[in-house]
């Protein structure tokens, strides 16, 4: 087998970002703490060098390489290219952040790489082994990523939790995937496209391998019940690692449910559409619940995503085409949001302090009408309040919904997020209404301002102009 | 053209963000410098057009710039409809806007004295004017280059908005927020008929295009619509009454004018720029644009007609009894908007935009001479406290005298065309009320005639009333100040004879202005038409004319000749003379009907419905559950690693349970 | 010679999989208990993998075994890591105790 059949030229981008990874691993061992802003620099570098390549790859259907292990199309291309950029907006958020906390350090460059090369091996996975080689990539750094302040007990508790887990939610994707395995005959998804399609008699078992596939998935995304470990992971790690874990896996986990769900075992779409309808409404309905008992802020946005999980199913479960670019859209609004507040958190802490609870947050206003504002459009786009994208998301998602004939569940939909709106509007009157708490000024480098600016901007910007990101997603399941 | 086309705005609105977001750190000088320079390129631009356009011949551009979003079939769409009825009134609106600009610079020179010390809203408060009349200048502009009713709207409540803003100005006077209230309120029933006509109109053609919607004008008037069962309406006069409606509420027509007077609370700039020269402008230039509508309904012309004429008439009146020079002034402009509106009547929609740029040059002449004397007599507003300003006052004596001869129409001033054209079509229209028009709208004459010299008399005639202290004060106002008034005074008598012949009589409207044959006045007094001097010799063997005459020597005679006449004239009518004051108790009634009603019903549902139903059920009640049940829910995460893992397994379990073994 | 047949693999899988998650929840004291009861799950995956791979005369599946080892080997470095920062920081590697969290 020579080089050239390997096709290997498919994969550029990722190997480009391996090589770097490897490199910023090896180069930070050599240079003092007070040059540590290299391995920053570096790495920043390896996610705009991998973002630019994954922008050059011209995608016309399908390619494969590695022997049809690896695939690359329309939707790992632009799922890619929003996890490089989301990934590169949260190095920015964090570098203050870390170096407040002295542990501004490579590792967390180098683990945050290589989850990078996790995500996008997932995203182009078309192999069982694939997806469990990349998913396992991703955890194992996430869970070091989590306990990475050595000293906060609540970061190695939120660690050990989120490992243990993991571990079982992986535990069950294995066994799930053994059971597929033994039916199919095979780990390529194509393959078991086809043993699907023609099973009979087996199908009972295909059912019971998708049900422990899908608590893997649903734990990756963090829907109910397989959620429990979202709020304390958010809460408990360091909120540099929280910005990164809320935004691109969320993408990558989408990736999945499409590769695995959606494209190997779409024939079982009636069962698997009932079981995400159960988890879609449970989520819907807790995490909009739970975080209305909130104090602190990062654990209300870990149960606000619980219950937008609750909508990217919706749009999943509706299972058209025009379905699952809706919920691409959701579950990429989803994360530019989330960015944006986690963005924000992180500038309102400083050192020796973290603004964790919402009473951080009273008279932000007066410390900065700007900042104020930006987190105004954030929360109103995750209330889901027009002119935002937040809006666009969910009016997407619900007309699939209806459009199949479950008005009720639409209606259900509407209502859970009529009392998630709470939640975020008492962030608004905080900021707006109460007496100013905390008077230190705010202060944040250059690139963070800009950066979180056009973060914000871009959730109002989408929502005044939708359409592109709408034809965007489209265009991947056309 | 079209990147031409698109600077026009732009340049006003580059100048608003930049003296509006900026406005702090470039400072005063900054501000109007960046606002002017951005209303002036405006400005010649617009001429560029108005050349390309009327002097080169350019066919009509119309042309979408921006699609917002196409919606089942739908277009939603930025474009401009670029005629010569636009680009005179592109012209009108940035020329006007430009002399504004020049003159706020002195106007508002010490426009800290207006503020209470270190309070908020007055920090940059020169610098914010600035952006808002700018920003005006960039709405306006978007109302009349529009060629689709989206945007029409859009520039409809923009210029709305800036007016609220800019009539509460000074937000630490009550009065000034009770008026930008006022006029907020008053406008919105207005725009209630407005964008129900828009609604009307989508619902019956399904576009919102000027020539596509034009195009069904035809077919719509044999339409008939039932709002109540067993009343069958004619759509196209459903829709035009209701544009109109709109067009009332912003041209302040009876009884939608009541937000006008009231709106010279703001700074006298505006009341020059808005409320006088252009917004108020922005309904007829609405109902013109609108033309190959109202051609095809006799029952909404007869409306338009007749409610101009009660505006003319009425208002004149009240303008004889005001003592507030800019109430005199404003009520001035309301009497002028109604001859307007009577032209649009008649169909003679080239008269009426002839009367509104000739008025425009003149009202605003007015407003800053009225302007001019406010700031010498240090914001004294009452002209019983004036007199005998001629000799300190000079300039702004004569040009006010200008612009007093220019609106009572006489002879050879442009507003001796504009007002005997209007007349003279009047007289030859067959429409259901055109009597009544023709009368009231002669009647006007003399009123107007007399209380614009009223005022002149009172301001700069007879003896001095100030006071000692404002006396030895009294000096010519700077140059940005005069400036302007002698630059709005040339226009002022000359653009008519200028234009009359090509825009009233000639074919200047071209295709942009769509006369029915059987609404054929303005051609029956075309044919009368004989050269600009024919014209002036024909005013002479007119009524008109001795009646303005007959106006201007009452006020001599009431005022210089026998002072003591006009008290006495007052307590011999003194019922006619209470029921002017109170301005025919409509704002009364307003207060009584509808503030008075809609408070009691406000009272009696915010009582039984807001406290007890909405708030304390169904508000605070659910809140109440859903944060107690919030808080037991959370009491599900224990924190423990294994109630976690437990919950993984029971889910499984519930799903493997559900779909396999069942 | 004694064969066996698929099903009793898959019966030794399932069982192994069952006592592991039991272990997960029915332990409420150590933690390095979970780590092991997770390391039986993933067996359990083993067990499956290699007798359908057998049973299908496919290699594939022994493969994606390898690989499961491998990771499990990483899984269970980082996990013992976890474990002693969680130890430094706590002086417990009590479950019982590991709810600061909550809510």
């Amino acid at each position: 087998m020579t080089l050239e059949a390997l096709n290997y030229l498919t994969a550029w981008p990722e190997i480009f970002l391996l090589t770097m990874a490897c490199i910023v691993l090896v180069v930070d061992v050599f240079i003092s703490d007070d040059k540590r802003d290299f391995s920053y620099y570096l790495s920043q570098l390896a996610l705009l060098g991998t973002f630019a390549m994954v922008m050059m790859v011209q995608v016309d259907g399908r390619e494969v390489a590695f022997n049809n292990m690896f695939v690359q199309d329309a939707l790992s291309v632009v799922l890619k290219s929003f996890i490089l950029a989301l990934s590169f907006a949260a190095f920015v958020y964090s570098r203050d952040y870390l170096k407040d906390r002295n542990i501004f350090k490579g590792e967390y460059y180098v683990l945050g790489l290589f989850a990078v090369l996790g995500m996008m091996l997932m995203v182009s996975a078309n192999n069982l082994l694939m997806i469990y080689l990349g998913l396992e990539l991703l955890s194992l750094c996430l869970y070091a990523m989590v306990a990475f302040n050595r000293d906060n007990g609540n970061a190695s508790e939120a660690a050990m939790k989120y490992f243990v887990l993991g571990a079982i939610a992986s535990g069950m994707l294995l066994y799930g995937m053994s059971i597929l395995y033994g039916l199919s005959g095979s780990l390529f998804l194509s393959d078991i496209t086809v043993a699907i399609s023609q099973a009979d008699d087996s199908r009972i078992g295909m059912v019971f391998a998708l049900v422990f596939i899908l608590v893997a998935l649903a734990f990756k995304l963090g829907a109910v019940p397989f959620h429990m470990w979202v709020p304390d992971v958010y809460q408990g790690s360091p909120t540099a690692v929280t910005v990164f874990i809320g935004t691109a896996p969320k993408l990558a986990g989408f990736a999945m449910i499409m590769r695995l769900l959606v494209e190997a075992m779409g024939d079982l779409q009636a069962d698997w559409q009932q079981m995400l309808i159960i988890l879609s409404v449970l989520s819907m309905a807790t995490g909009n619940i739970i975080a209305i008992a909130q104090t602190n802020i990062k654990r209300m946005l870990a149960y606000s995503t619980i219950s937008h999980v609750g909508f990217i199913l919706l749009g999943i479960l509706a299972g058209s085409n025009e379905a699952y670019a809706a919920a691409m859209f959701y579950t990429i609004s989803y994360a530019v949001m989330s960015l944006g507040a986690f963005g924000i958190i992180m500038l309102l802490a400083r050192k020796g302090f973290e603004a964790e609870e919402i009473d951080d947050f009273k008279g932000l206003n007066q410390r900065s009408p700007w900042f104020a504002f930006l987190m105004l459009v954030l929360m109103l786009s995750m209330a889901g309040v027009p002119p935002t994208v937040g809006f666009w998301a969910k009016l997407a998602v619900l007309k699939m919904v209806v459009q199949m004939d479950m008005v009720w569940l639409a209606l259900v939909a509407v209502f859970f997020s009529i009392i998630g709106v709470f939640y975020y509007l008492r962030i608004i009157k905080v900021m707006y209404f109460d007496e100013i708490a905390d008077n230190q000024p705010l202060s944040c480098g250059r690139d963070m301002q800009i950066t979180l600016s056009s973060n914000a901007l871009l959730v109002l910007a989408l929502g005044l102009y939708p359409a592109g990101l709408m034809s965007l997603c489209l265009s991947v399941f056309a | 053209m079209e990147s031409l086309y698109l600077a026009i705005p732009l340049a006003s609105l580059m100048g608003a963000i930049i003296a509006g977001f900026f406005g702090g750190y470039i400072g005063r000088k900054g501000a109007h410098t960046a606002t002017i320079l951005g209303v002036g390129t405006s400005f010649v631009l617009a001429l560029l057009a108005l050349n390309h356009h009327v002097f080169n011949g350019a066919e009509a551009y119309n042309a979408t710039v921006y699609t917002w979003m196409i919606s089942e079939g739908m277009r939603f769409e930025v474009g401009f409809l670029i005629d010569n009825l636009t680009v005179m009134m592109m012209a009108v609106v940035t020329g006007v806007s430009l002399a504004v600009h020049v003159y706020t610079i002195g106007y508002m020179a010490d426009d800290e004295h207006n503020w209470p010390n270190d309070s908020l809203a007055g920090t940059n408060s020169y610098q914010r004017f600035f952006s808002y009349i700018s920003l005006f200048t960039f709405s306006m502009l978007m109302l009349v280059m529009s060629n689709n009713f989206l945007q029409l709207f859009f520039g409809w409540e923009a210029v709305g908005l800036v007016s609220y803003l800019l009539i509460g100005f000074w937000s630490v006077r009550p009065t000034a927020v009770y008026a930008n209230m006022k006029a907020f309120l008053v406008n919105r029933v207005g725009d209630f008929g407005f964008i129900l006509g828009i609604a009307a109109i989508v619902m019956y053609t399904g576009s919102l295009d000027y020539y596509e919607v034009f195009g069904k004008a035809g077919g719509l008037s044999s339409q008939t619509m039932s709002i109540f069962s067993g009343v069958e309406w004619n759509v196209i006069s459903v829709i035009c009454i209701l544009l109109f409606i709109g067009a009332m509420g912003k041209s302040a027509q009876v009884p939608l004018h009541v937000w006008l007077p009231d709106s010279m609370e703001g700074p006298t700039p505006i009341s020059a720029l808005i409320h006088a020269a252009t917004m108020v402008t922005a309904g007829i230039f609405m109902v013109s644009r609108m033309s190959p509508m109202f051609e095809y309904s006799d029952a909404a012309l007869s409306f338009v007609m007749v409610t101009g004429a009660i505006t003319a008439f009425t208002m004149g009146l009240i303008g004889v009894v005001q003592n507030d020079i800019k109430r005199v002034v404003a009520y001035s402009t309301l009497s002028q908007l109604g001859y307007m509106t009577v032209a649009l009547g008649a169909s003679a929609y080239s008269v009426a935009i002839f009367h509104l740029m000739t008025h425009a040059f003149f009202k605003a002449l007015l407003f800053l001479a009225a302007g001019s004397v406010i700031i010498a007599m240090h914001h004294e507003q009452d002209m019983r406290k004036m007199g005998g300003l001629k000799k300190y006052l000079p300039i702004t004596y004569w040009t006010s005298l200008v612009g007093s001869l220019a609106l009572i129409g006489f002879p050879g001033t442009s507003g001796f065309f504009s007002k005997d054209s209007i007349i003279e079509v009047v007289h030859h229209s067959s429409l259901y009320g055109h009597e009544l028009a023709y009368y009231a709208v002669l009647g006007g004459v003399f009123i107007t005639a007399f209380y614009s010299f009223r005022m002149f008399f009172m301001v700069f005639h007879g003896q001095e009333r100030m006071d000692q202290h404002t006396k030895e004060h009294l000096h010519e106002t700077p140059w940005v100040v005069t400036g302007p008034l002698i630059a709005l005074a040339i226009p002022s008598v000359i653009i008519g004879a200028m234009t009359v012949k090509t825009m009233v009589f000639g074919s200047y409207f071209g295709n942009s202005i769509f006369i029915s044959e059987s609404h054929n006045a303005l051609a029956e007094f075309s044919h009368g038409f004989h050269g600009v001097w024919g014209f002036v010799e024909h005013g002479f063997k007119g009524p008109a004319l001795y009646l303005a005459a007959l106006g201007v020597i009452s006020a001599w005679w009431m005022y210089i000749k026998q002072p003591g006449s006009a008290d006495f004239f007052a307590k011999k009518f003194s019922w006619l003379h209470k029921l002017l004051e109170n301005k025919y108790y409509i704002d009364d009634f307003n207060a009584w009907a509808f503030g008075g009603g809609s408070r009691g019903l406000g009272d009696r549902l915010w009582k039984v419905g807001d406290i007890a139903v909405i708030d304390g059920f169904f508000v605070n009640g659910s809140a109440r559950v859903v944060g107690w049940f919030a808080g037991v829910a959370r009491k599900v995460q224990t924190g423990l690693l294994y109630h976690y893992a437990f919950a993984m397994i029971i889910g499984v379990l519930a799903l493997l349970t559900m779909f396999v073994i069942l | 010679m004694l064969s066996v047949s698929l099903s009793s693999y898959l019966t030794l899988a399932a069982i192994l999989f069952a006592i592991s998650i039991a272990g997960i929840f029915l332990n409420r004291k150590n933690v390095i208990v979970l780590l092991m009861c997770v390391e039986l799950m993933l067996l359990a995956a083993n067990i499956n993998f290699i007798a359908f791979s057998h049973y299908l005369n496919d290699s594939a599946g022994q493969v994606f075994v390898f690989f499961i080892l491998t990771v499990a080997a990483a899984e269970a470095a980082i996990g013992l890591a976890i474990l002693v920062v969680l130890f430094r920081n706590r002086r417990s590697i009590n479950v019982d105790q590991l709810n600061e969290m909550k809510g």
